[in-house]
């Protein structure tokens, strides 16, 4: 299920606002992909185009190529809800559906693709998401009650459960630790590791030593300067980003120099 | 910005003094209406207690004040609750529009045009419905009575002039459509961007994200945007008074001339012609009335607030 | 994702191996669909067909096309979407077809007569054709006028109570209240009016006065939600630094938090006044209506706009005609005056907007 992308000339528009220019590179399949850079710099923009999210904000466009497994998500007659299908997404806050269970939660993506699917089969799938997510022991008595009545951590392991649960290619994170606790984000980066086994993982995260301990690959963002757009500075093997990076900018950046 | 003109000013008496009288004024402003509110409920009681203890034959009817309202409550009720039923679905279905298909342009510009139609005086939708609406009901309704007149609602004769039950509440819907989408289109704007944007991450299509995010979190502000308009339609005179050509039975048959007339409609017609025990017996149908949309809008304020609670919360 | 290699699980793999591409409508085609769907509802009518049932032909033709059409090409769910895209947006058009139709219909019947003798005539002694409405605008002004004078005063100072003063549950009761006074059935306030003032003047009774009580029973809720929702939005760090300035509270109120609040609050009155113009039930049963010019709101029976509108069309005269062009005509003047209150409104937000960063 694990997939490759790779990332060619994308630059992304709001209206006539260049946020990020000229990004590529390759996300390799079964591994850790953090994306780290101070704010504003359009990662989490160019996380968003992974999925075709970002074009939910009008005015918002894209030019460049992604290409999942040979099909670029950016070519004509491509629907961006089969892409959303294959590239799930995780939030910085979590976000369950209030008004339904925690069952119900894990299903909806299910019961979206699958309308007819036999309850046995439904209530695997929804166990096999939850044990996944690390979260099944916790909530398996409390599978009817809303989803909202969970602690923020578990929430945010519902909310990956859920996004599990239809059984993606690629899981994109944006900052799914940033509104959350150490003990939840300890939880959360424990999980992350055991799911690169099944899937294609990038993560945006602000935090660097949460970088360190998650990727396998670490991308660099930053503004070229004051008001101009986005672009990756430089993409390398996780431990050599931080160790020796190649550009002064990086550097400056990993040793807490800005940012 | 000067701080004081008096002398004065560093001796606390006259402010205080100002502040009292000021504090005064907005307090008693405030008791004045609840004055006024219960004033109302006071003088219609006072003088609808008449016709509730005049004998019976000296009701219009002769059979007393109950079953004198009685007829005017169903009338009410049943243009009210139809209207409701016609016009609650379109005002989701507009407020989708507006608020998830239309261009964001376009939907300000919409959202301009329904609060101005809210404001149409109902005089209007009087002669409109009259005019325009009722000969255009008269086919239609003779094919029901004539294909569909086994259902009761339909049994006919089909009215020749199209001033029936149904036009009415046709024209109630049309009239509450504006006040009903206003509180929708308002709720469905405020849903969280959080929630939305879960249900396309998982591969949502527009419909199914807007079952799934859209239409629980707007579920009390439909309640609750319906319910004022089921008031604003237990209320309406003009255009009632207007359409509908009464006989004063107590009857589902929509489409002929033989229609229950309504509280409001039927205060409108009769009070400038009346004197004496018949004005008491209106003002006792007015109570009546009064009772029955209070009881609607405090629902309605009490379902809308517990939404407001329920986002704070969020 | 062709070009996947490790099949092990088959039911995932369908789902990995399916292609992001589907069958996909052309983007104009929907469109296209609901031109043609218009297009033909304008033809039937032309045709002679009721004018509601080509409009709803139309509705149901544009649904079911675009529906069989992307079942066709497109995957169910696609096909789904595009049902409830084309319920939604016929349900929007349907309904706005009335809406226009009644505007349409009081420009095009109103201005049969709106003409000059139309504004400066009463109908004093006019018994067919002829006369006007000079006697019912200034009923319509001077009642609502009343009105404005006992419901802004009120309104703001009970909003003022609400927001500066009101603590514990007399500004509870008061909140509630108003909410339940924003649903009073117009001719309700008329009744209580009426009843109020047969208590000093008797049965019978019929005068301006009476009419703006009545409005004021409508108006005063809407002015004091709207001004309390204004007052709310003056920052406390304006209060609190002319309270360090050592100005007392009602000062603090009449020269700063009123003055920010000022441009609002017009607003809200304005909107207010524009609810109540064009009421008619509750003059109906406290003014009456008269044929002459009558200026005098404590002294007998008025003509208001609405009101004259109501009879010239129920009652009208030999040759109906010229009633009901003289109805229309009236009906025209009224939602003149309350478009323009409201675009008035409307300016009075955008020019005297405080301006924020």
């Amino acid at each position: 299920m694990a997939t490759r992308i790779q990332v060619s000339g994308l630059d992304i528009h709001y209206d006539r606002f260049l946020a990020v220019q000229d990004v590529s590179m390759d996300i390799e399949p079964r591994q850790v992909t953090a994306l780290i850079g101070p704010s504003g710099c359009g990662k989490s923009t160019l996380l968003r185009s992974l999925n075709r999210m970002h074009e939910l904000v009008p005015g918002a466009r894209v030019s460049g190529k992604v290409v999942l497994d040979g099909q670029d998500l950016y070519g004509p007659d491509v629907d961006p809800v089969r892409v959303r299908r294959h590239v799930g997404m995780v939030f910085q806050r979590p976000n369950p559906f209030p008004t339904m269970s925690v069952y119900d939660n894990v299903a909806a993506g299910l019961r979206l693709n699958h309308r007819r699917m036999p309850r046995s089969e439904m209530d695997g799938r929804v166990e096999r998401s939850l044990r996944a997510a690390n979260l099944w022991t916790e909530v398996r008595d409390r599978l009817h009650r809303p989803g909202s009545g969970l602690s923020g951590g578990q929430q945010q392991r519902l909310c990956i459960a859920r996004a599990i649960a239809v059984e993606p290619d690629v899981l994109l994170m944006d900052e799914p630790c940033s509104a959350l606790d150490p003990i939840s984000t300890q939880a959360i980066e424990d999980l992350i590791l055991d799911l690169k086994s099944s899937y294609t993982i990038v993560i945006v995260t602000h935090n660097m030593q949460q970088a360190q301990r998650v990727s396998d690959t670490t991308g660099f963002f930053n503004l070229r300067a004051a008001g101009e757009p986005g672009v990756l500075v430089e993409m390398a093997d996780t431990t050599t980003l931080f160790t020796r990076p190649a550009k002064q900018a990086t550097e400056d950046y990993v040793s807490g120099r800005f940012g | 910005m000067p701080i004081t003109t008096e002398p004065t000013g560093r001796q606390r008496t006259p402010q205080r003094l100002g502040d009292r009288v000021f504090s005064g004024a907005s307090t008693g402003a405030g008791v004045l209406i609840l004055a006024v509110l219960a004033g109302v409920a006071a003088f219609l009681l006072v003088e609808a207690w008449p016709a509730v203890t005049a004998p019976a034959e000296d009701m219009p009817g002769g059979e007393g004040v109950a079953l004198y309202v009685w007829p005017l409550l169903f009338g009410t009720l049943l243009s009210a609750l139809l209207a409701l039923a016609i016009a609650a679905p379109l005002s989701v279905a507009i407020a989708l529009f507006i608020t998830q298909y239309a261009h964001r342009r376009v939907a300000t510009t919409l959202g301009y045009v329904i609060d101005l139609l809210a404001a149409v005086p109902s005089i209007i939708f009087g002669l409109w419905g009259v005019s325009q609406l009722a000969p255009l009901t008269v086919d239609p309704t003779g094919w029901l009575a004539e294909n569909l007149g086994f259902i009761p609602l339909f049994a006919g004769p089909a009215s020749s002039t199209g001033r029936t039950m149904l036009t009415v509440a046709l024209v109630l819907a049309i009239m509450i459509l504006p006040i009903n989408t206003a509180v929708v289109r308002e709720a469905f704007r405020q849903t969280p961007r959080l929630h939305e944007e879960a249900s396309w991450a998982l591969g949502a299509t527009r419909s199914e994200m807007i079952r799934m995010s859209v239409l629980p979190f707007g579920r009390s502000a439909i309640i609750g945007g319906s319910m004022l308009g089921l008031g604003r339609a237990l209320g309406e005179t003009m255009a009632v008074a207007m359409v509908l050509s009464t006989s004063g039975g107590v009857t589902f048959n929509l489409i002929s001339n033989g229609n229950p007339s309504t509280i409001a409609a039927n205060i409108a017609l009769q009070f400038p012609e009346s004197t004496g025990i018949k004005v008491n017996a209106l003002i006792a149908s007015g109570l009546v009335l009064f009772a029955v949309t209070l009881a609607v809008n405090m629902t309605a304020r009490a379902v809308i607030n517990r939404r407001r609670e329920f986002s704070g919360a969020n | 994702m062709s070009l996947s290699t490790t099949d092990t699980e088959p039911d995932e793999r369908s789902a990995a191996a399916e292609p992001l591409t589907h069958g996909t409508l052309p983007a104009s085609g929907p469109p296209l669909v609901l031109l043609g769907a218009i297009a033909t509802g304008a033809v039937l009518w032309l045709l002679g067909w009721n004018p509601a049932l080509s409009g709803i032909v139309a509705a149901v033709g544009y649904t079911a096309v675009v529906y069989v059409w992307s079942r066709a090409v497109e995957e169910a769910r696609a096909a789904r979407d595009r049902l409830i895209t084309a319920v939604v947006s016929s349900a929007f058009l349907l309904a706005m077809l009335p809406l226009v139709s009644v505007l349409a219909t009081v420009v095009s019947r109103g201005l049969a007569r709106f003409d000059g003798e139309f504004f400066t005539h009463s109908m004093r002694g006019v018994v067919a054709e002829g006369g006007g409405v000079h006697h019912a605008i200034f009923g319509t002004l001077i009642i609502t006028g009343l009105t404005t004078l006992i419901s802004v005063p009120v309104g703001l100072l009970t909003a003022v109570y609400l927001v500066e003063y009101g603590r514990g549950r007399l500004a509870r009761a008061i909140t509630f209240f108003v909410d339940v006074m924003t649903g009073i059935p117009s001719i309700v306030a008329g009744l209580f009016a009426y009843a109020l003032f047969v208590l000093f003047f008797g049965p019978g009774v019929r005068m301006g006065i009476a009419g703006a009580v009545a409005l004021s029973v409508l108006m005063i809720p809407v002015v004091v939600r709207s001004a309390e929702e204004m007052l709310k939005l003056v920052p406390n760090e304006l209060r609190e630094a002319s309270y360090a300035l050592g100005v007392p509270k009602w000062r603090t109120i009449l020269r700063i938090v009123l003055p920010t609040a000022l441009a609002g609050i017009a607003t809200g009155v304005t909107l207010a006044i524009a609810r109540v113009i064009g009421e008619t039930a509750p003059l109906l049963i406290t003014v009456g209506i008269t044929t002459s010019d009558n200026f005098n709101p404590f002294d007998g029976r008025m003509a208001t706009l609405s009101v004259f509108s109501y009879y010239e069309y129920v009652s009208p005269g030999v040759p109906p005609e010229a009633s009901l062009d003289r109805a229309w005509a009236a009906a025209l003047v009224l939602i003149l005056i309350v478009m323009a209150l409201n675009l008035v409104a409307r300016l009075i937000s955008r020019l005297f907007a405080p301006k924020s960063a």
